[in-house]
């Protein structure tokens, strides 16, 4: 037991407590788009302090060596930089699919753009039309 | 976005696949780095063309720098948005008030697009629904009250940047240009 193992310990800790947050987050929160939010974040940082927190974890014992260390930030970094990627793919195509919003929401600016996008086309079809 | 010389972007794609296989590896064995440096050489050659489109200059050490400073400063933003989420998933009443706004950027090229959106995701309460050409459409899980009461649609896209994407965009500004 030294300082490194015991740092990765509470890291671990941490993540864990992430973990928890992003799976009540799922339960808690009233439509897709939330809960998005909520799992999205808290699973990253929680994957992440996991992760790093075992690296250092291994390197403070006896077993260990850096090569923990390394890969643990290496997959890290991947999972840093893929989670956001799929969470956007769900959630537009939850958008497409036409999923509501939930009834408590204020603003919805994409469904006037995408309006506003189709009567531009529209309007420039019907043009060619009459030429 | 002027495109760099076919050996300037295989040089790139083979610097960072070997760095990959440093941290993977984790040994520095003659024998490791000789396989390491063949496999990137024979990736990158089939790999090079949809990798990058600029080639070394991306390590232009002031990018390098700015690279290595947005580290902590993301990290950070981060933190403070999942003790947001933490208090309101656990917060009994739970303080929601979500919407999707609308957002601009200034950033041009495809990478630095990718990179806002991903730190969009990541960041207090936001998160990007879609991106087309520079309008930024996100979900916010609590619009405030500022952007809620903007009477115009420019004064809505001002207000929701500059409290969105504003605070990455002078670090991603510098390094992806």
């Amino acid at each position: 037991m030294n300082v490194l193992a015991a740092i990765g310990e509470i890291l671990v800790f941490i993540g864990t407590f992430f973990y928890f947050l992003s799976a009540l987050g799922l339960i808690r929160m009233p439509d897709v788009y939330n809960r998005m939010q909520t799992s999205t974040k808290s699973a990253t940082l929680g994957s992440l302090g996991v992760m790093i927190g075992v690296g250092l974890w291994a390197l403070g014992s006896d077993f260990g060596s850096v090569a923990w260390l390394t890969k643990t930030v290496v997959i890290a970094t991947f999972l840093l930089l893929t989670n956001p990627i799929s969470a956007h793919a769900l959630i537009r195509a939850a958008y497409k699919r036409g999923i509501p919003l939930w009834h408590g929401s204020v603003v919805d600016k994409y469904h006037e753009y995408i309006e506003s996008k189709a009567e531009k086309a529209e309007s420039v079809e019907g043009e060619g039309d009459a030429e | 976005m002027e495109e760099a010389g076919k050996i300037s972007r295989y040089l790139y794609t083979v610097i960072v696949l070997f760095l990959i296989w440093l941290f993977l590896t984790a040994s520095t064995d003659p024998q490791e780095l000789v396989m390491g440096v063949i496999f990137s050489l024979l990736i990158a050659a089939f790999a090079y063309p949809i990798f990058t489109t600029r080639g070394l200059a991306n390590l232009h050490p002031k990018r390098v720098a700015y690279a290595i400073a947005y580290i902590p400063y993301f990290l950070w933003a981060m933190i403070m948005a999942n003790l947001d989420v933490a208090y309101r998933v656990l917060h009994p009443k739970r303080p929601i008030r979500p919407g999707i706004v609308h957002c601009k950027t200034v950033l041009k090229t495809n990478p630095g697009k990718l990179a806002l959106a991903n730190s969009i995701t990541l960041t207090p309460g936001t998160i990007t629904l879609d991106v087309d050409d520079d309008n930024y459409f996100i979900h916010w899980i609590w619009v405030p009250d500022e952007v809620l009461r903007a009477e115009s649609d420019e004064e809505h896209v001002e207000r929701a940047s500059s409290n969105i994407t504003a605070p990455f965009e002078k670090f991603l500004k510098v390094i992806f240009g």
